[in-house]
């Protein structure tokens, strides 16, 4: 970063259009987005159509706090689109960055957050060419908000739905579940609990990628964010008009997390991840896809967690660790922790 | 999970299961209907459909959901009074999470949050206490609710509140007494339970004695029950093994943590800082003497009540609920009039779909289409 950005603020000037703005945009972001795309400083990104079909998606980030154990907003902007482009097979290419910075925003807390912008875009192989930046008064936004729009290409006959899942399919999900989540929870400094955790915010482009090779093998995929797990099977079992049957002795959960859940009173099923795929596969390839997963960094962990049934349709159940069976539900609104 | 795990063993389940199935054979009942065992804590109905003990359990025994859900049996009125105390712009309220759903006669806590009140959920009445130190200018409520459990940490707070001379934190105490309600559901007519679970975090409090009058009076038997499966699953074999032997006695299963005097260094803040209402309105319910406590006279100071000049305000709930007869036992949830069709968590109307520990709430979450699945 410039040395003329130390210790500075951002300033209701910096969002003017003059030459604050233009300052800022070339030393911040330019310079580390650094891509022939970006660097012309036109109005617009121009690139050549790509061979297939494309994939569209935009996200905003809102997180608090803003650097947490395991990534950063700056890292979620990028994961959660890039996740989200590559749900549906497709290859993440090109990102765009608006943000909303709130007056007196520490400047090296930006440049610091577009840095981790860049890193993960350079993990997922994707270029931010484009971007926006807004400044508003003290108090009308919380320090800084961003949103990312990414374009990507699904090519072949790659088909992956929402309502495509098939009876007789296997659920299986990359790793451990609502380690996000929990990661935040315990940052929130008044819980006061302290657990060896961290997000698993993640790019996992790459490892959808390569599960690609087996042709028809993946029927559906969500990553499962806000909402978690749950709700990811809710959402399939409605599309595609099937009952989903989970079991609770193969779901992965790290044992700090299930440590924080069990005092907060929280399920980790509904627990809000940033780099974990739910995906329905064939049952023909159920063990190849695994094993391709596990050869990755973002798949060691991965396993089955349950299986695609007929009916009652829509609806999603488990079988618990003790025997008993009950419904996974969408959540009414948000998990509050309990009184006692 | 240490010392979790252990208490979750499916083995152990079966064996208990297994001996519970041939007590429910044995036991006779002079009409021909289930066994009813209400569980009187809200917790252990949570943990019930979490490991969908129901289910595991033989048809000739029922769980009835007994009032020890706090945010259940919470009447509008206190919420439409949270409201109206929580309207001053000077105020910062702040509440457990589960309470800032329940609705008020016209809104919840949660739709004044979305209007700009400044409302805060927070995890203890200490932190509450915090915000105040932290807030001088500002008036700091704690809405302080839940049964004996809840009631020490509130003391505690206010106490500390005192010593250190925090003069901006209130306490708007809604806390309310177990013994009481048990008594209210005992002497209610139709009343048609066999046994109690006995609630275990507030038996950690006030210890097992205070249950003695169950089984003198009433003849009805009594297990202080811990909230892991195998307790449970043990407490109500318990239960079964008295009933088939004609016995009605108090007895402890959470013995790792409930003594039978109860806890003295919960119960002298309770008393220190509370006393005994005349009655208090529940919802459902409706009015049972003194099954409320408010804050006493000298920490008077602390009272929102006083601070705010609250008024006693009656609001009865919907004419069509008909949670009181589910918490009695008399009817089961899906037996309501309205459950499921006026009445929803997207839209509650009575008490017991408000929480998700209240028995409506979890029968619509967990009990539809359970049986479908069952066949698998």
């Amino acid at each position: 970063m410039n040395k003329k950005y130390n210790g500075k603020k951002i300033t209701m000037a910096h969002g003017s259009g003059g030459k604050s703005s233009s300052d800022l945009i070339k030393d911040i972001f330019v310079d580390t987005f650094n891509n022939d795309y970006l660097s012309t400083m036109e109005d617009q990104a121009r690139f050549d159509m790509p061979k297939g079909q494309l994939a569209l998606t935009t996200d905003s980030f809102v997180v608090s706090p803003l650097f947490f154990k395991g990534g950063d907003i700056g890292k979620l902007a990028i994961t959660g689109t890039v996740n989200d482009l590559a749900m549906s097979g497709a290859k993440p290419l090109y990102l765009t960055c608006g943000l909303i910075l709130e007056e007196g925003f520490p400047i090296e807390t930006l440049d610091q957050i577009i840095k981790s912008m860049q890193k993960t875009a350079e993990e997922a192989d994707v270029k931010i060419v484009c971007g926006d930046t807004k400044v508003v008064e003290k108090g009308s936004a919380d320090q800084i908000f961003i949103n990312t729009a990414g374009v990507g290409v699904i090519e072949g006959d790659v088909s992956i739905h929402s309502n495509n899942a098939q009876v007789g399919d296997k659920i299986i999900v990359n790793g451990f579940i609502g380690d996000h989540g929990a990661t935040i929870m315990q940052h929130r400094a008044e819980l006061a609990i302290s657990a060896d955790i961290s997000s698993d915010c993640q790019v996992l482009n790459h490892l959808v990628q390569k599960t690609l090779n087996l042709p028809g093998a993946i029927h559906a995929m969500r990553d499962a964010t806000r909402g978690g797990v749950a709700t990811v099977l809710n959402e399939i079992a409605q599309d595609s008009k099937v009952s989903i049957l989970v079991q609770e002795d193969s779901l992965p959960i790290r044992i700090p997390t299930r440590g924080v859940c069990e005092i907060l009173g929280l399920d980790p099923l509904y627990l809000a991840n940033e780099g974990t795929l739910v995906c329905v596969v064939d049952k023909e390839y159920v063990d190849q896809v695994l094993k391709i997963m596990q050869q990755t960094k973002e798949g060691e962990n991965a396993c089955i967690i349950g299986e695609v049934f007929d009916s009652p349709k829509g609806v999603v159940a488990l079988n618990t660790l003790f025997g008993g069976t009950k419904i996974i539900d969408k959540l009414v609104g948000d998990q509050f922790p309990r009184i006692c | 999970m240490k010392y979790v795990d252990e208490f979750r063993d499916p083995k152990q389940a079966k064996k208990i299961l297994k001996e519970i199935e041939i007590l429910c054979l044995e036991i006779e009942l002079s009409e021909d209907r289930p066994i009813q065992i209400m569980e009187v804590c809200g917790g252990h109905t949570h943990s019930i459909f979490r490991y969908g003990l129901n289910q595991l359990l033989p048809k000739k025994l029922d769980f009835v959901h007994g009032p020890g859900c706090p945010v259940c049996v919470l009447p509008r009125s206190v919420v439409d009074n949270c409201i109206s105390i929580a309207n001053n712009k000077d105020v910062i309220f702040t509440t457990f999470g589960d309470a800032m759903r329940v609705p008020g006669s016209k809104q919840s806590l949660l739709d004044l949050k979305a209007e700009g009140a400044d409302i805060r959920m927070v995890y203890s009445p200490l932190d509450a206490l915090t915000i105040a130190k932290n807030n001088p200018e500002k008036r700091v409520v704690f809405f302080g609710l839940g049964f004996e459990t809840t009631m020490p940490s509130t003391a505690l707070s206010i106490m500390q509140a005192k010593k250190i001379e925090v003069n901006n934190f209130y306490l708007f105490c809604n806390h309310i007494t177990i013994i009481p309600t048990i008594k209210a559901v005992l002497d209610s007519p139709g009343m048609r339970i066999d046994g109690f679970l006995g609630p275990g975090h507030v038996s950690l409090i006030i210890g097992t004695k205070p249950y003695d009058f169950i089984a003198d009076e009433y003849h009805k038997p009594l297990v202080a029950a811990g909230f892991e499966p195998l307790d449970i699953l043990q407490s109500v074999w318990m239960i079964l093994k008295q009933l088939k032997n004609g016995e009605a006695k108090i007895e402890n299963q959470y013995k790792r943590l409930v003594l039978d005097d109860g806890n003295a260094s919960a119960l002298d803040p309770i008393s220190e800082v509370f006393e005994l209402r005349d009655f208090f309105e529940w919802r459902g319910l409706g009015s049972i003497n003194h099954s409320g406590v408010k804050i006493n006279n000298k920490y008077r100071d602390f009272d929102a009540e006083v601070e705010f000049k609250l008024k006693e305000v009656t609001v009865t709930d919907p004419d069509v609920c008909q949670c009181g007869e589910v918490l009695k036992g008399i009817l089961k949830p899906w037996e309501c009039k309205v459950f499921g069709k006026e009445c929803t968590p997207e839209i509650p109307l009575g008490a017991l779909m408000v929480s998700t520990e209240g028995a409506c709430s979890a029968h619509y979450s967990y009990g539809q289409n359970i049986d479908l699945i069952n066949k698998k």
